[in-house]
């Protein structure tokens, strides 16, 4: 009896929560408004689902409580309902898929105009990089790392030249502008993650990962670590600051490139391409 | 070789204390072994659950609990909970238990490797709980254990904690294999005269699936296991590419971390349906007998369970959608994993149709079931989002996967554990249980838990990342969700106390409860009709039982009673009349 | 009756009882178990002939080129120890047909047994061959999965050893000798099956 009412109220209590809580999805900055519409769309038939099977158990449990006389019925099964049901679950399933595989297949997809930049994570700092004017990102692999190559480029590589190196957490993105976002880990697995983009992607030491967005709100958002990655984990914070075309460019006109971090090496009498290991052809970055 | 046996002679039956209640070879005795070793090791990751809810709760105030404690009872909770409690408890406690008495055997097939699987079972909590106490402690990696993390320096337990991890789950599979080797013949081969598939209750189809499911599941963490101890201890690159770990390189060269998390969730997967089945095959068998009515459409839910079971090895990289494998996978996996809902929602379905024109007695059981109901449809339900590939990428990593997965396959089945303890109890014991404590224990357990998970999920919505020791400044987490946290902690708090009333329940009634009716629910399954209450050694006295129907025969029209007996002769013909 | 049928049963409409099961028509349940044992191996072995197509970097799993793979070593003794193991299965074979004809059993099942020991010593020098020719666990991703998968295959033999071991000690025990060394000659195929197929791996890639 007062478990009945209690499934009731909790379906209530459910939806309450759902329109008066403080928390919902952050305002979205980015072009992937379909992901947020496939969730919407799975949210409103699941909550649907969760409505009426609640209700419907609730006061099955009143209306069916055991109460002297009351004699239970005997159907053993009802193969003409079962396969109704089945039906319409199937089509409430399809539904849902839809919406998302298109999404996905959207995700998967990146647009021949997508500006590269790239992300490097290690325990537990971010570092990007951008392509310089050549639009292409240098060779790099954990190989070539020292202390003068922090992003393990290899120095024979034209491309790498350059490349223009942040070494800060701090990234900035041209607004309105397509990005794929180019992935590497320098130690083990970390996932970049900006809630207002919706989008995420791991680092996986060993191989390049990437995925691709649109930034269409300017301001700045903060940059996550979303797998776990050792103690420092919750302090892998960076920030990404979305700004017009001209900022933009005036900033990354500020920062250092590869070639210059090359001559000033060698201005103290380091040649890096000497000093790092032959490249190999496996694991190059992808360009 | 007929393996229906009237006679007790092949029993090795023991004369002195030890022989019977610690090396023993009765199925009954070993679930109990199983069930109590189970619940203890349990109840010290709800202990670490519950630090980990004071450090969310209210950061900073215990100076005890730092980044890597934090992790330690993370990793831990997750691990001890999904595999050496509820796998454990769900397998080698009441399928132990319940499957020679239900299919009316002596006991399992093998009673001596039954012994053994135990004893190793022991053996790998040992070596868990040992774990605490090396240096550097346990491991830290999260439950899911993905190199290069685990075995690095900045990850706590890199060095002892991991391998005395590893080693601890392979020798669990060792154990579990024996068993579930011993559950699934002992339902192919001991089944008694009249005893056909389609006779048996569901909670043993249950249990049977799952445990052909654990037999071909837990071989690939036992491999992936294997071959991390190799790349921690030998310095083989099966994980680990090259990396830098402290500056340095580690020498490693050309590994996959991607390897691994294939072969982490084609075994961890399947665990979530290992967990699930018993769980939903139990529930059917509460519902049933507490409604007076048979588990509607018995074909189907029987079905469903195979159906689940197979289609459960082919979903497995949903929990790898972000994770850099080949994205066209995501097309694939999302797909299948969308379609195992199919069988799941009839299973649903079916338990609310069995409700429907039932005789409800809302009995503690029952109780648990409709909980179970409740939380069930509410975890299924946002596993849709997680598992419909491009809503997942917002949502994975975030409290939106504990809320889901904790109120899927840690409320649920735990809700249908506590609903089958009640349920069995005066069977395993003789002795019925208090009323008011086990209801209380119900009521402040199952609104406590929906208040828990509840607002995880909202606040995953918002982005919160899971495995955050502090969530430190953002600039999108308002302060509201630091008092969520805190109100979370709270409930935690009651629900963890609440506990304390189901064991004083269990314990007191042991010595003290009133006896119990050797049938107090009225069920129509085997295991209510035995002999002696508790069963004796050999269950079933001289003679085997013979069965004559299916488990369900409740509220039969004409029938005397509400319910008829599985071993119960058909009227028309009397005993004398079937030959066995 | 088919699993099919069986499964297919509307069990509530037959009340009485079905004489035909429970029968003696089972099959032995240590013939059962050992099927179901087939299957766990099969998926364990399955599970690492996978591993070791995607370190070496299976086209389409998204894992890149991973570095440092080289062909395995194939030193004559491999050939040696396969030849062993097939001698092994074969006089298997010969005792459980002579078992089951009700002749002495005991000349065969125990050289059996010998070549067994013989195949895992051969193992072991193989071994010691491969970290002297420079594959070592450390040096070798390819020799890496040849220790693993060789050890875990040793240890399967070890496993039929104690088996042989039972079955010699039981030899003289009646009835159910035929059954017991069937069921072991049956294992010792499937090790020389599961071997076959990780060799064939090894050789072709």
């Amino acid at each position: 009896m007062y478990v009945a009412i209690g499934i009731a109220l909790l379906v209530v209590g459910s939806i309450l929560f759902h329109l008066f809580s403080p928390w919902w999805m952050t305002p979205i900055a980015s072009n992937w408004g379909s992901i947020d519409t496939a969730l919407e769309v799975t949210l409103y038939i699941c909550a649907i689902a969760f409505i009426v099977l609640n209700l419907f158990m609730a006061w099955a449990i009143w209306r069916y409580r055991h109460r002297p006389g009351n004699v239970a019925h005997y159907e053993p099964e009802n193969a003409k309902l079962e396969k109704r049901l089945t039906l319409w679950t199937g089509v409430g399933i399809a539904a849902m898929l839809a919406p998302g595989l298109i999404a996905w297949h959207e995700y998967v997809t990146v647009p021949d105009d997508a500006a590269i930049v790239e992300a490097t994570g290690q325990q537990w700092q971010w570092a990007f990089r951008y392509p310089g004017p050549d639009g292409v990102l240098g060779a790099a692999e954990v190989a070539h790392i020292n202390a003068d190559n922090p992003f393990g480029i290899d120095p024979r590589d034209p491309y790498g030249r350059d490349d223009i190196l942040i070494e800060t957490n701090e990234l900035h993105l041209p607004l309105g502008r397509p990005v794929k976002m180019v992935l590497r880990s320098k130690d083990v697995l970390h996932d970049f993650y900006v809630p207002q983009f919706r989008a995420k992607m791991d680092l996986v030491p060993g191989i390049v990962t990437y995925f691709w967005m649109t930034p269409t709100v300017a301001g700045s958002f903060d940059i996550l670590c979303a797998e776990l990655c050792g103690v420092g984990h919750h302090q892998m914070r960076g920030t990404v600051v979305v700004e017009q075309q001209a900022d933009f460019d005036r900033w990354l006109a500020e920062q250092m490139t590869f070639g210059q971090v090359l001559a000033e090496a060698e201005a103290r009498g380091v040649r890096l391409a000497d000093a790092a290991p032959a490249a190999r052809p496996s694991g190059r970055a992808a360009h | 070789m007929a393996t229906i046996a009237d006679d007790l002679t092949p029993l090795h039956h023991p004369k002195t204390w030890i022989g019977k209640y610690v090396w023993s070879q009765d199925h009954k005795v070993i679930a109990i072994q199983y069930a109590v070793t189970a619940v203890s090791v349990g109840i010290l990751a709800l202990v670490l659950s519950f630090l980990m809810r004071l450090q969310l709760g209210f950061p900073g105030e215990f100076q005890f609990i730092q980044p890597d404690n934090y992790l330690q009872f993370v990793t831990m909770h997750g691990m001890i909970m999904v595999v050496y409690l509820l796998t454990a408890l769900l397998l080698g406690g009441f399928g132990n238990y319940l499957i020679p008495l239900m299919v009316g055997a002596r006991d399992m097939v093998f009673p001596f490797v039954n012994m053994l699987s135990y004893w190793v079972y022991l053996l790998s909590v040992i070596v868990l709980v040992a774990s605490l106490f090396v240096p550097g402690g346990p491991t830290g990696g999260g439950w899911t254990l993905y190199p290069p993390q685990t075995i690095l320096e900045g990850t706590p337990g890199a060095s002892w904690g991991i391998i005395m991890m590893m080693a601890s789950l392979a020798i669990f599979i060792v154990a579990f294999t024996m068993g579930g080797l011993n559950y699934v013949t002992t339902v192919l081969q001991a089944r008694t005269r009249g005893m056909t598939l389609m006779r048996m209750p569901c909670s043993v189809w249950g249990i049977f699936v799952a445990s052909i499911m654990g037999l071909l599941a837990f071989p690939a963490l036992f491999v992936a296991a294997v071959m991390t101890i190799l790349d921690s201890v030998a310095g083989t690159s099966f994980f680990v590419p090259t990396i830098i770990s402290m500056g340095e390189q580690t020498g490693h060269e050309g590994g996959s971390p991607i390897l691994f998390q294939h072969l982490f969730w084609f075994f961890g997967h399947p665990e979530v349906y290992i967990v699930a089945l018993p769980a939903f095959g139990i529930v059917s068998d509460l519902i049933s007998v507490h409604a007076r009515k048979n588990i509607f459409g018995y074909r189907m839910m029987v079905w469903a369970i195979v159906i689940i079971g197979a289609l459960s090895f082919f979903v497995w990289a949903h929990h790898m959608y972000v994770s850099g494998m080949n994205p066209y996978f995501g097309f694939f996996f999302a797909t299948s994993t969308l379609i195992i809902a199919i069988p799941t929602a009839i299973k649903v379905y079916n338990w609310l149709l069995t409700l429907y024109r039932g005789d409800i007695h809302l009995s503690v059981p029952m109780l648990f079931a409709i909980a179970f109901l409740f939380t069930f449809i509410h975890g299924g339900l946002s596993g849709l989002f997680l598992g419909n590939v491009s809503v997942d990428v917002p949502l994975s990593d975030t409290f939106f996967v504990i809320g889901h997965f904790h109120m899927v396959m840690g409320v649920s089945p735990i809700l249908v554990i506590f609903g089958a303890i009640y349920h069995w109890y005066p069977k395993i014991t003789g002795r019925m249980w208090n009323n008011t404590l086990a209801r209380a224990h119900f009521w402040i357990t199952f609104l406590g838990a929906y208040a828990i998970f509840l607002p995880m999920h909202y606040i995953g919505m918002l982005g919160v990342p899971r495995r955050y020791y502090a969530l430190g400044e953002t600039m999108f987490i308002p302060d509201s969700v630091h008092y969520a946290n805190m109100g979370i902690t709270i409930a935690a708090g009651f629900v963890f106390a609440a506990q304390f009333l189901f064991f004083t329940n269990m314990i007191w009634s042991l010595f003290r409860g009133p006896k119990a009716d050797p049938n107090p629910w009225g069920a129509a399954s085997l295991e209510w009709h035995t002999p002696d209450t508790p069963p004796a050694h050999g269950n079933w006295g001289d003679k085997l039982p013979t069965v004559y129907r299916w488990a369900y025969d409740y509220s039969v029209p004409g029938a005397p009673r509400d319910f008829v007996p599985q071993n119960e002769p058909p009227p028309a013909a009397g005993p004398g009349d079937v030959k066995p | 009756m088919s699993l099919v049928s069986r499964l297919a049963e509307k069990s509530w409409e037959t009340p009485g009882a079905s004489p035909a099961v429970g029968g003696s028509d089972r099959p032995p349940a240590a013939k059962v178990v050992l099927v179901l044992y087939f299957g766990v191996a099969a998926v364990l072995f399955g599970l690492v002939t996978s591993a070791y197509l995607m370190r070496m970097g299976m086209p389409g799993m998204g894992h890149g080129e991973m570095g440092g793979w080289r062909p395995l070593a194939e030193p004559p003794l491999l050939w040696a120890n396969t030849i062993t193991l097939f001698l092994a299965s074969f006089a298997w074979e010969a005792a459980r047909i002579s078992a089951r004809r009700g002749r002495q059993a005991g000349i065969w099942a125990f050289s059996a047994g010998l070549l067994g020991i013989i195949f895992l010593i051969g193992q072991l020098m193989l071994w010691r061959e491969l970290v002297a020719a420079g594959h070592g666990l450390r040096d070798d991703p390819a020799a890496a999965f040849f220790y693993l998968i060789t050890a875990l295959h040793g240890v399967h033999v070890l496993g039929g050893l104690y088996f042989w071991a039972r079955a010699l000690l039981g030899l003289g025990a009646g009835p159910g000798v035929a059954l017991r060394i069937q069921l072991t000659a049956t294992y010792w195929h499937f090790l020389l099956f599961v071997w076959l197929v990780m060799l064939g791996l090894f050789v072709a890639t």
